[in-house]
């Protein structure tokens, strides 16, 4: 190596070191707490608040599946779910059998009624949910009150949550999910796109409006809503009245979605 | 030395030329696939991932198993690997380049992969790997072009490099047990929640990557004279045959604890996988059997000695690296999925479109390959390295 | 080092061409040519509009982030008034127009923001 060479080297080496500390610098927190905004941020004054929120669904009161459909209908209106067709479809909140939903409960000779009523399934939003520990840029998290939830700005589509989540509650969007819609069901709720995951959100946009998620509101008291960290909310008291059961609790993800059977 | 690129026989020309239409047809369907949407793959909302992240999975061991020829020549100062030593290492490199692209091909949203270097996210095992497979690619590519240089201009290499080869055999072990953590950390995926799984992938690997090495050198030798010497040759494929016993039986303790616990979960990915559902095989489940079969074949020429250095070596390794990558590169993806998360079966099968994709990023990998092996090769022959 | 010359000339020329986008991007034009119309009935947007307009995607960013990760769904401005964080239901409400607002600028100075592959732009002339 003639000396020419090797100061050449020298310089490209340096210069790589600064261009990637330089990258590293983005990623550092620091400059993520500084606001740009002028103003300041907060809660809307309707927003209802909890400190884990939690759902309790009382199936013994759904007669069938038919009970159910207004329920998926108000959930993938209010947020523009696309009817795709097959197996690369996309599912917020739907229905499954005991033995898929429960398989670990499962015995042949239970009573015909919880055997053969149809149970729906949606996101778990679990305490310890998988799903953010495997997800490579923090497009999906957990918030404060306990929602698990997603940035699809920032999803890369690598689909790791889906391998992630035990309950199979992610879908992913293998197409342009507008095509799949004549137009948006809800003009004020956004649509997703190509290559991001989704899934149930809690209806997190609709409480901080002070409202109840679609499906909540639709069921008319068959699907209660509340803090579970509140010993006096309707959940606590459902689910200190009731024998409950979740999906996979062996898991250890701690679902919040609990069943009354 | 990247002069040597330009001077070759006229079949290296075509070679390349062969390479880059294969990879520019291939192209076509990525563009139909980066358009359209991964709709045009076999993937669905039960099976997630498929052929891309299996091939990647797969290559990481590939790439990985270059440590087979360095540990032996710097922890062991075994000299008759010394010829061969940087062929593994530029094949390390050509795999992690494979890596890297099956992962970009499997996006959804490629053109956002820089997130995840943008919010470092130290709870993602995806996270770790990044950063592994980046640092064992510059690893690769400093040692192996360093340890060249010296040996073109006929001078020890520099003693800074020693510690860095060190530092690639332990990374290179890194890089496939973070691979495997990508699967063996998830709840709820019985077939990949499994203690063993890095071993099982360190075996695997072991085995397959130094035999698809041996196989690319006796294509070598045959075009170019090129020799990596007997007893070189000889100690490697003694190597392949204990990662591959070791291989063999790890999937063996594999069937043991699925079986004789009799926990449905586990014992439902594994029956799936060689009996199929509903009484029906998948098509899996062939591919499952071959792969059965070839490993026993394959161990019943590499075990005997004899055999061994004979001339069915190669078919025995054909039959290894086929076997393996059945495992790794079908079953282990198919088998993790398709037992889905209802406890029930979603089937998968690649479409043409993936297939082809995957083609293109093989050929890429072939591309990078034939360049660094033709530079390798030309400093070899020009230092009298070449043969014995 | 052989060739010395054409070499470094030419390492000149590919530094050029591949900053190229920063330097036509330096002489972009300026807002006030585009054609932006901004909405007429209303006086003021969120904050002053010089700030709007050199910072409009990063309070959007921003917006984002804190609605998203915070559920802060709430802007207090600095002159007191209280905004819904809000793309689609807040922005847009003034800026009725994508035509003529959005796109004026975006398509002038090749910017192509993926806003709206996911919201929704609202149906003109409402």
């Amino acid at each position: 190596m003639n000396g020419d060479r090797r100061k050449f080297l020298k310089v490209a080496g340096l210069s790589a070191f600064a261009l990637t500390s330089g990258l590293a610098g983005l990623g550092l927190p620091t400059k993520a707490n500084a606001q740009l905004a002028p103003g300041e941020y907060g809660h809307g004054d309707a927003t209802v608040h909890a400190k884990r929120w939690a759902m309790v669904i009382d199936t013994r009161q759904f007669k069938s599946a038919d009970d159910y459909k207004p329920l998926i209908e108000a959930c993938h209106k209010a947020h523009n779910v696309p009817d795709i067709p097959g197996d690369k479809t996309i599912k917020w909140l739907w229905l499954d059998t005991y033995e898929h939903v429960f398989p670990d409960d499962m015995n042949e000779h239970m009573s015909d009624r919880v055997k053969g009523a149809f149970y729906p399934l949606l996101c778990n939003h679990c305490t310890n949910p998988p799903c953010v520990r495997v997800c490579p840029t923090q497009a999906t998290y957990k918030m404060a009150d306990g929602i698990v939830a997603m940035d699809y700005h920032r999803c890369i589509g690598c689909r790791f949550c889906m391998a992630g989540c035990p309950y199979g509650a992610r879908s992913f969007n293998f197409y342009d999910p507008r095509k799949y819609m004549k137009e948006p069901t809800n003009p004020r709720f956004p649509t997703r796109m190509i290559g991001v995951v989704e899934k149930c959100t809690f209806c997190a946009e609709r409480l901080a409006q002070g409202l109840q998620p679609a499906c909540v509101e639709a069921a008319k008291g068959k699907i209660l809503f509340g803090d579970l960290e509140d010993p006096n909310s309707s959940v606590r008291k459902a689910l200190a009245a009731n024998y409950s059961i979740r999906r996979k609790p062996n898991l250890g993800t701690q679902p919040g979605v609990y069943y009354l059977i | 030395m990247l002069e040597k690129l330009l001077s070759g026989p006229k079949s290296y020309y075509l070679w390349l030329l062969f390479l880059l239409c294969v990879i520019g047809l291939c192209c076509i369907a990525y563009a139909i696939q980066l358009t359209t949407g991964l709709g045009v793959t076999g993937l669905n909302r039960d099976v997630s991932w498929g052929l891309y992240i299996s091939q990647f999975t797969y290559f990481v061991g590939v790439a990985a198993s270059a440590v087979m020829l360095v540990l032996p020549a710097y922890f062991h100062h075994y000299v008759k690997f010394k010829r061969m030593i940087i062929f593994g290492e530029f094949m390390a490199v050509a795999a992690v380049v494979m890596c890297a692209l099956f992962i970009v091909v499997d996006l959804g949203q490629p053109q956002r992969a820089a997130n995840v270097l943008l919010h470092p996210t130290p709870n993602s095992v995806m996270f770790y790997d990044m950063i592994v497979l980046i640092g064992y690619l510059c690893l690769n590519i400093i040692i192996g072009w360093t340890t060249l240089e010296a040996e073109r201009l006929q001078v020890d290499p520099p003693k800074w490099i020693k510690p860095l080869v060190y530092l690639s055999i332990i990374w290179a072990f890194s890089i496939h047990t973070v691979t495997a953590f990508l699967y063996a950390g998830v709840p709820g995926r019985h077939y990949w929640l499994t203690a063993i799984m890095a071993a099982r992938f360190l075996s695997s690997a072991f085995c397959s990557g130094p035999a698809i090495l041996l196989l690319l050198l006796f294509v070598v030798r045959r075009l170019t004279g090129f020799n990596p010497g007997k007893e070189a040759i000889h100690t490697l494929a003694t190597i392949i045959v204990y990662a591959m016993c070791v291989n063999v039986f790890f999937y063996c303790l594999e069937l043991f604890t699925s079986f004789y616990s009799n926990i449905p979960g586990h014992m439902e990915p594994i029956h799936f996988l060689f009996y199929g559902h509903g009484g029906e095989l998948a098509w899996v489940s062939y591919f499952m059997w071959a792969a059965v079969i070839m490993a026993f074949a394959s161990l019943a020429i590499l075990i005997p000695p004899q055999t061994r250095s004979g001339k069915y070596l190669p078919l025995a390794l054909i039959m290894l690296v086929l076997a393996s990558w059945i495992d790794k590169g079908l079953g282990l993806l198919i088998g993790g999925f398709t037992p889905n998360m209802y406890e029930s079966f979603t089937a998968y099968m690649p479409t043409g479109i993936e297939i082809t994709v995957a083609i293109g990023v093989y050929a890429i990998g072939l591309l990078v390959l034939s360049l660094l092996w033709k530079i390798a090769l030309g400093v070899k022959r020009d230092v009298g390295n070449f043969c014995d | 080092m052989y060739n010395a010359r054409p070499v470094c000339i030419g390492i000149v020329i590919l530094v050029v061409l591949l900053t190229a986008p920063f330097w036509v991007g330096l002489f972009g034009k300026n807002y006030t040519e585009t054609g932006v119309q901004t909405p007429t009935n209303h006086e003021a947007c969120v904050e002053d509009a010089d700030f709007m307009r050199a910072q409009h995607m990063r309070l959007l960013n921003e917006w984002r982030d804190q609605a998203l990760r915070n559920e802060n769904r709430t802007y207090v401005a600095k002159d007191g008034k209280k905004w819904e964080i809000s793309l689609q239901n807040t922005c847009m409400k003034c800026h009725t127009s994508y035509k003529d607002f959005c796109e004026k600028c975006h398509i002038s100075n090749s910017v192509s923001p993926y806003c709206w592959s996911c919201h929704i732009i609202p149906t003109e002339g409402k």
